[in-house]
């Protein structure tokens, strides 16, 4: 084993577990009770207990992700080509999209369960906060592409059409990556939010769900449960879209330069 | 029409009296004279600054003139080479030198043969499937180049090229360029800041000063004479290269800064 590879996994994997000793050491030797700091060990054998319903409530958590997160990227995709081919309309629409970013997403959330259902409004604050990172990131690599690119592109009279596929869009590609990067945690931001908001008076049944419900039955070993497997879904968006910008990026782009070392 | 450059043949490419304002207002030409005659290998030499790029982009038809006139002799098709390769880091080699043509609705299969022999005249046979980040500053520069000719341009059109290479790369590129020139008997207009460069490469050097900017000095350079290391050493290419650093010098004393 080189010594990268020890410094690079090895060490981290190693802190994790040390970590995770000293917790469960630390609740053992204290004899901390189970509804204040659960043991890991405590903790992994509610998840196995409770697996059928946490797996229920986990699926339903990345559907809803998921969902949130198709509809951004194909609204926040589609909106900024239309503002790429109609200037006007971008700046119609700043106001809005400012109101709309620096609103906390947990504010909206009970006003969202005033008009919608709670599954409704889950779904759609998950999808407000990963629209925009996805449509201003798109927006700003369509507008990126090198500038003498597109006069070698005027120069031999490509099409608008031609311009957009073979230039803007390939150009917005790593930006765009970025935008969908940020915006499927954030996603899953969302979605967490208006569960914990709609509580207990919604009929979700997200992890989120599962977290309030154990709250009030004070059964804290499955509420860190739960919280695991949120931890689990964040890592596992985080590293989808790293393979895929890898997959997409790693021939062409600078950003992948540091793996050759 | 086969015309040999000679007198009384209208040239490629003519401006007469042009002028260039910016919205900012800075006046980047005025009262431009410039001929692109046929076969010929034409630099603008001048400081940074003086409009040699804005002269281009006009001849390009990519900008446009605030005064006086530009004529094109019937349709020239151009190539353009500017200072940075300006490749597509996304597309391979192949891809790259396709453009032109993909621009222009000639299918993947179709641009094969072409494509391959741009990539042959620049010495980069073997390197299609190769992405820029993956080339050295001078192949980048050389794929830029084969891109240009791939639709064998009547004028090649070319901004400071070289001007970021290292000296030995730039030397072995300006050596590259002539034979290309000789075997393809494209036009070409080189702009540059170096004396030595223009020299070495032109047939004709019109020297350009700046604010604004404008033609003050043409020096013819004999075009039979062969250019080689030797040609580099002797006294005709000094007498040039004096000529033209001399007329450099007045161009950027008339004006008010050096
Ligand atoms: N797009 C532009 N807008 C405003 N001024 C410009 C623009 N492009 C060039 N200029 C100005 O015009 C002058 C000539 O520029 P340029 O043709 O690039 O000179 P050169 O290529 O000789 O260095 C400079 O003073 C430059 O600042
Ligand atoms: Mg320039």
């Amino acid at each position: 084993m080189s010594r990268e590879t020890i410094e690079d996994y090895l060490f981290p994997a190693l802190m994790l577990v040390i970590a995770i000793a000293a917790w469960e050491a630390y609740v053992r030797l204290a004899h901390v009770p189970s509804f204040l700091l659960p043991a890991p060990s405590e903790v992994m054998t509610t998840l196995i207990q409770d697996w059928s319903t946490l797996f229920a409530s986990l699926l339903i958590t990345l559907m809803t992700t998921f969902e949130a997160l198709l509809a951004a990227m194909i609204g926040g995709v589609a909106l900024a080509l239309i503002f790429h081919l109609w200037r006007p309309l971008e700046r119609a629409f700043f106001p809005f999209a400012v109101i709309l970013q620096v609103t906390p997403v947990i504010s909206i959330a009970p006003l969202l369960l005033v008009y919608l259902s709670s599954g409704e409004a889950v779904l759609v604050c998950a999808f407000l906060v990963a629209f925009f990172p996805i449509l201003s990131n798109t927006a700003l690599g369509l507008a990126s592409a090198d500038h003498n690119l597109i006069d070698l592109f005027e120069l031999y009279g490509a099409s608008s059409w031609q311009q957009l596929r073979l230039l803007r869009m390939p150009a917005a590609l790593p930006y765009f990556l970025g935008g969908l990067r940020i915006g499927g945690g954030l996603s899953l931001v969302g979605a967490i939010v208006a569960e914990i908001a709609a509580g207990s008076a919604g009929s979700g049944s997200g992890l989120a769900y599962r977290i309030v419900e154990s709250g009030f039955r004070l059964n804290i070993p499955r509420m860190f449960a739960a919280l695991f497997l949120i931890s689990i879904t964040g890592i596992l968006i985080f590293l989808f879209f790293t393979a895929l910008t890898y997959m997409l990026l790693h021939r062409w782009h600078d950003s992948m330069r540091a793996r050759e070392r | 029409m086969r015309a040999e450059g000679g007198a009384g043949v209208t040239p490629l490419v003519t401006l007469r009296g042009v002028e260039k304002a910016f919205k900012s207002g800075t006046v980047a030409l005025q009262n431009v004279d410039l001929d692109i005659r046929d076969g010929e290998f034409l630099s603008l030499l001048g400081p940074s600054g003086c409009g040699k790029s804005t002269v281009l982009r006009i001849v390009a038809g990519l900008t446009t003139i605030s005064g006086g006139h530009v004529q094109w002799r019937g349709q020239p098709s151009l190539g353009f080479v500017f200072q940075e390769p300006t490749l597509a880091p996304w597309s391979d080699v192949f891809d790259n030198v396709w453009l032109p043509l993909r621009l222009n609705g000639v299918s993947r299969r179709d641009a094969r043969a072409p494509v391959e022999e741009a990539l042959a005249n620049v010495g980069l046979t073997g390197f299609e499937r190769a992405y820029p980040r993956e080339l050295s500053g001078g192949m980048k520069m050389r794929v830029s180049i084969a891109r240009a000719l791939v639709l064998k341009p009547a004028v090649l059109l070319m901004d400071e090229p070289f001007a970021a290479l290292d000296e030995i790369t730039r030397a072995k590129l300006n050596d590259d360029l002539l034979s290309l020139r000789a075997n393809l008997r494209t036009t070409i207009v080189f702009v540059t800041h170096s004396v030595y460069e223009s020299v070495y490469l032109s047939t004709r050097i019109c020297v350009m000063a700046p604010r604004p900017g404008r033609v003050v000095a043409e020096i013819a350079v004999d075009p039979s004479v062969v250019r080689d290391e030797e040609y580099r050493l002797g006294p005709y290419y000094a007498d040039r290269a004096r000529e033209a650093s001399t007329a450099l010098h007045a161009a950027m004393g008339a004006s008010k800064c050096a």
